[in-house]
Parts: structure tokens; C-alpha cells; sequence
């Protein structure tokens, strides 16, 4: 076996940390690395944790990686954070809230920046996930960027999807919209010692009640999370947030939506590779031949169209590869 | 990576430092304060990162700054580079280099000239 596979699977922190890294950098050699890995991964669970900036989604990943390691579970964590769409830089500040688990070496807290994807993820983090799997991590806790209403790629990566609500945003309308609050599979209500979190439960209620979701034997519980400060009552809603989560994993289990689930990970796996090995290198050989400046220039004339270059693009491109 | 190491909760500057190395281009892992270095080097390792940023204002860097190199090099990190900054005098400079702190910014130090040393002296992988 490859030396990085083996020390991989073997758990060796700075040799994932490192693929990780040249995944998001796209080098070569990550995807010939993940080739070999690929059979190696699909055996931990995978938790998504979605919600608005500062719903205190890094807090709960937090106390998830407690009630994870008390039930003697390893937990590797991705948290994602916002890259500036002007200077390509980032702060991540997730792992902040998760410091007290940093010398637990039943916990891997991995960073990673937006790079310009919009649904709520990195690019590289499906394949990241394949890293903590073969690791050998029993849980990954996916946290992502704090979302608005429609980046929601998170499903297509996770098994269970968390949705992280805080009360004070919304009337009940809020409730009834696509997107992010068709993707629970457990509801939080986060700082549930605020004003209008009741109010927010009610309306969670019966939006819930008039959900199809329903029919299929899984009702999204909602869990109220009080004051991080005030560590009684939180940690009691924290493993009671950490029981749902294992209730809806044995749902899917036993309901046959795991399954599901799997196939539509699949479909999205094919999907970014087939993007990957089509649509990078022809990016790349524009870009690198100077090739797209002319023809944005072309397009700004209106000397052509996007569809005839698009088109005239793809046909060189199987053209160069019937050659190879 | 910005790292406040010990008892000392003055982050304005460690803070500013994130921001700027943010507006440069940088990704930068922010880890908050009163960190031991026990906590800063996993997490050095676990993010894989290019150089690690110490920021100590109790004086207590003579201890901690070492410390954060020492365990990089046991957990076979030895080339991920720390530089420091702070309230640091400078009789501590040449103790603080010996240990193999690369670089030491005091007040006073433009940011560019922070950035710059970063852009100079840091490859990536």
C-alpha cells in the first residue's frame, strides 16, 4: 500500500492534514491519492450542522464532540468559513470554540475556507471527508458556513442534517419557505432563552405538521438549546440534541433512507469528478493560453455568442482527447 | 495560523493581525486566547499550516514561544515556521532565536512589514 494511504489509515494527523490541504489546492497527485483511498472510506457517520452567521453552530459542534467522546466515539470535524470574494483570504475562527478538544487525539478539527463555492461548502469538502473516513473517524461533524436560505449542499455530503435556528428572524412566513428549512432532519432552536423562541417552536410545529416528511415515519424533532453560559441546563439539551441524532441514524437505518442517502452522495461524487476532469483543464488551457480573454472579448463585441464558443470550446476538447 | 499562548486575554493585536493577514490573501486559523502551547501545536498540525503567529503581551514569552517550537519539532513539525510578537524586549531577542523563533515584531511594526516578512520568507508546499 502507498506509505500516505497507510499512515492515513493508520490516523496520522499531519499526513491527512497535508492531503487535505492538497486537495484544496488541487494538486494532481491529491486525486490520484484519493483514488486509492476511495475504498477505505464510506464507514463513519456524517453530520451536517447548517444555520445562519453566529446561530452558534461552532458552539454545538463543540459540545457534539463531548457527547461524542464520552460515548468513546473518535470525531473528525470540518468547519468551513467565508472566503473574501476580493482578496482570496479568509478567517477561519470556527475551531475557536472547539480549543478544549485541540490535544484530544480522538479529535481532528480541520479549517477550510469557501474558495469561491457556493453552497455553503468547499470544494474540497467531500473529499475531505474521505480523508477523516479513512482515518477511520466513527463520526465527522460537518459544520458549514453560516447560511442564508438556499446553500444547502450539505445534504448531499451528510447523513443527518442539523438546522440551527435562532429566535428573532422571521415571522412565520420565514417558516414555510423552500430550501433551508426543507433539509432539517433535526431542528435546534439555539439560545432558546431568548425571547420568541417559544413563539419559533410553534411555528417550527405546525410548519412540520403540514410536511409530506412526515408520512414517511420521520417527524424532524426540534431541540430547544438554552445559554451556553449556563452549563446545567445546556449540556442536558446538548445530549438530548446528540440522542436525536442517534435516533434519526437509526431511522435511516432500519427505514431503508440510508440507502437513499447514499445514492444521492454517489451522484453528487460523480458529478464534481466528472466537473474536475472536464470543466478544470478546459478552464485551465484558457485561461493558461490567454485563449479566454479573446473570447470574452469576442462576447463584448457581439462578434459571437456564449452558446457558439461554448460549443466550439467542447468540440476541441473531444477533439484533443479522441486524439490522445 | 494567529496563536494567543497563555494567561493574557490582550487580542486586540493578534486580532488586527488576522484581519490584515485576511485582507492579504492569507487563510488564516484564528484559535482565540489563553492557549497552551500543548493546544497550538495540535491545532498547527491538524490545519496543516505554512507559519504560526504568536502574539504574547504578559511577558511570559520567554517561556511560551520556545515551548510552541519545541513541540512542533516532537510531533515531527519542525518546519512549520513561528514568529512572535508583542511586548518583547529586546535583550530576550537573541534567546528567542536561538530557539528557533524565526522572526519578532514589537510595537511600532507596520503591518506591511509583517506581511512582507510572511510573503518573503514562506513558501508553500
Amino acid at each position: 500500500m502507498d506509505t500516505t494511504i497507510k499512515k492515513i489509515c493508520a490516523g496520522d494527523i499531519r499526513t491527512a492534514s497535508r492531503l487535505i490541504r492538497d486537495i484544496e489546492d488541487k494538486l494532481p497527485d491529491a486525486k490520484a491519492k484519493i483514488k486509492k483511498l476511495y475504498t477505505h472510506t464510506g464507514k463513519s457517520f456524517i453530520i451536517g450542522i447548517t444555520g445562519a452567521p453566529g446561530a452558534g453552530k461552532s458552539t454545538l459542534t463543540d459540545a457534539l464532540i463531548s457527547e461524542f467522546r464520552k460515548m468513546n466515539k473518535t470525531v473528525g470535524v470540518l468547519a468551513v468559513d467565508p472566503t473574501s470574494p476580493f482578496t482570496g483570504g479568509a478567517i477561519l475562527g470556527d475551531r475557536i470554540r472547539m480549543q478544549r478538544h485541540a490535544e484530544d487525539t480522538g479529535v481532528f478539527v480541520r479549517s477550510l475556507a469557501t474558495r469561491g463555492a457556493l453552497g455553503g461548502l468547499s470544494q474540497a469538502a467531500g473529499n475531505a471527508i474521505h480523508v477523516m473516513e479513512a482515518m477511520g473517524k466513527d463520526i465527522i461533524i460537518v459544520e458549514t458556513v453560516g447560511i442564508g436560505q438556499q446553500e444547502i449542499d450539505i445534504i448531499n455530503h451528510a447523513h443527518t442534517v442539523l438546522v440551527v435556528l435562532v429566535p428573532g428572524m422571521g415571522d412565520e412566513i420565514q417558516t414555510m419557505k423552500a430550501g433551508l428549512m426543507e433539509i432539517a432532519d433535526v431542528f435546534v432552536i439555539n439560545k432558546a432563552d431568548r425571547a420568541g423562541a417559544r413563539q419559533l417552536q410553534t411555528e417550527l410545529s405546525s410548519m412540520l405538521n403540514l410536511s409530506p416528511k412526515t408520512a414517511d415515519g420521520w417527524k424532524p424533532p426540534i431541540v430547544m438549546v438554552g445559554n451556553a453560559f449556563e452549563p446545567a441546563t445546556f449540556n442536558q439539551n446538548t445530549a438530548e440534541l446528540a440522542q436525536k441524532i442517534g435516533d434519526h441514524r437509526l431511522y435511516l437505518q432500519q427505514s431503508g433512507q440510508l440507502t437513499e442517502r447514499m445514492h444521492r452522495k454517489a451522484m453528487t461524487e460523480i458529478k464534481d469528478a466528472l466537473t474536475s476532469c472536464l470543466m478544470e483543464p478546459v478552464m485551465h488551457s484558457l485561461v493558461t493560453d490567454g485563449e479566454l480573454e479573446k473570447i470574452a472579448e469576442k462576447i463584448k463585441n457581439r462578434k459571437s455568442d456564449p452558446y457558439t464558443v461554448a460549443e466550439e470550446i467542447t468540440e476541441k476538447f473531444f477533439q484533443k482527447q479522441a486524439k490522445k | 495560523m494567529v496563536a494567543k499562548p497563555g494567561l493574557d486575554g490582550h487580542d486586540r493585536g493578534a486580532r488586527i493581525l488576522a484581519r490584515c493577514f485576511r485582507d492579504a490573501g492569507f487563510e488564516v486559523v484564528y484559535t482565540g486566547c489563553h492557549q497552551t502551547p500543548e493546544q497550538i501545536a495540535a491545532s498547527a498540525i491538524q490545519e496543516d499550516v505554512d507559519v504560526v503567529g504568536l502574539s504574547c503581551l504578559s511577558g511570559a514569552h520567554r517561556a511560551l514561544f520556545p515551548k510552541v517550537v519545541e513541540l512542533l519539532r516532537e510531533k515531527g513539525a519542525g518546519d512549520i515556521t513561528v514568529i512572535g510578537g508583542g511586548i518583547i524586549p529586546e535583550q530576550d531577542f537573541s534567546m528567542l532565536y536561538e530557539s528557533g523563533i524565526k522572526a519578532i515584531f514589537t510595537p511600532g511594526a507596520s503591518l506591511d512589514s509583517i506581511v512582507e516578512w510572511i510573503k518573503t520568507n514562506i513558501k508553500p508546499h
